[in-house]
């Protein structure tokens, strides 16, 4: 079984990870931009963080046959300062031609801010001026409705925005429909204790249909699980999906979506 | 697609197992000392969705427990969630 990671924090993930990715049938993992479980201090860090996802990372996944790809941000959490969003924004479009770099993202909102919703407004210039695809991350539990309404609320205004070149991740019950009826790509992210349970995710795929969705694990920092995807494939299998079916959502569907980039191979 | 009886067969024991631990839960914080919040009040206004027979429950007991308010602030008053929104 051949899958892709399309949403994984592998910084925070030890190498034994990518074995376990790469014994699983993982071609490619996709990393974006995110909160480093603290706020850094300067700038610089970003610097170096970004340096990290575009040239050391994947070097180490390459030492397990996985591609790896990342997203460039700064993160909605440490957005919500501005003046330090756009001094490490500035620093952004210097990597952004580097040969693993597919786009735009992890943006969106975490707190439902006006600072938040600026700094996002101008990420989603900076991919359309570039003609990037975009990663949007929406917030966590209780804020997760609002915020994805909010987000929707700003893509609208942009007319020249393709819908299909934007993924709007996390989604869950409530907001999955909100996104695939304005006509974005939506991600479903397995977590063991928020966000989906693989349950959870097939429900969705049953109801919602395979055309516009994907799942991913987002392991990070924090209690996560690097083989959701495949673990959420078996459930697939227990579930009467087909193999071609399952290889759609974890394969075909996420190679689709990033294809949009020429960098993906 | 499996049948009522099929996804029965595969999941009522998993799920037998997270009901037992909500009730287990409720008896634990009723057992126990100190002064419940927002959350056990949301807990306790989710579960009659439960019995329902809407075909959406899982979006209704998301959308019981989230900020349904449409104001904004110019920054975050504060970091991190609790799960349920604090009305």
């Amino acid at each position: 079984m051949k899958y892709i990671e399309p949403h994984g924090h592998m910084i925070s993930r030890t190498t034994d990870d990518y074995e376990k990715l790469a014994l699983s049938g993982c071609e490619a993992v996709c990393e974006p931009a995110f909160w480093a479980g603290f706020d850094r201090a300067s700038a610089a860090g970003f610097y170096d963080y970004f340096r990290q996802l575009t040239d050391y990372e994947p070097k180490r996944a390459a030492k397990y046959g996985i591609k790896h790809y990342s997203w460039l941000c700064i993160n909605p959490k440490e957005a919500d300062d501005p003046g330090f969003a756009r001094e490490v924004m500035s620093i952004i479009p210097q990597f952004l031609d580097c040969p693993t770099v597919l786009g735009i993202g992890e943006i969106g909102l975490n707190k439902n801010t006006r600072n938040e919703l600026a700094i996002f407004e101008e990420h989603v210039q900076l991919a359309l001026d570039r003609g990037l695809p975009i990663l949007i991350h929406t917030p966590h539990l209780e804020d997760k409705l609002k915020g994805t309404r909010l987000i929707l609320d700003s893509l609208a205004s942009f007319s020249n925005l393709d819908r299909g070149k934007v993924i709007i991740d996390h989604v869950e019950e409530h907001t999955i429909s909100h996104v695939l009826d304005a006509g974005y790509w939506a991600g479903m992210t397995l977590y063991p204790e928020s966000k989906c349970s693989p349950h959870r995710a097939i429900d969705m795929l049953e109801v919602y249909g395979t055309e516009r969705l994907w799942i991913n694990s987002a392991c990070d920092w924090g209690y996560s699980d690097p083989l959701a995807v495949p673990r959420c494939a078996l459930e697939m299998k227990k579930r009467q999906h087909s193999a071609e079916a399952i290889t759609q959502i974890i394969y075909h569907n996420p190679r689709r979506f990033l294809s949009q980039s020429p960098r993906f191979i | 697609m499996p049948s009522k009886k099929e996804l029965l067969d595969l999941q009522f024991i998993d799920v037998r197992h997270k009901l037992i631990d909500i009730a287990a839960f409720l008896d634990r914080i009723d057992r126990h000392p100190g002064e419940l919040d927002h959350r056990y009040e949301a807990l306790k206004n989710a579960l009659p969705i439960l019995l329902t027979d809407r075909p959406d429950r899982a979006s209704a007991v998301l959308e019981s427990f989230s900020d349904h308010t449409t104001t904004m602030t110019q920054s975050a008053p504060f970091q991190g969630t609790s799960g349920a929104f604090k009305h």
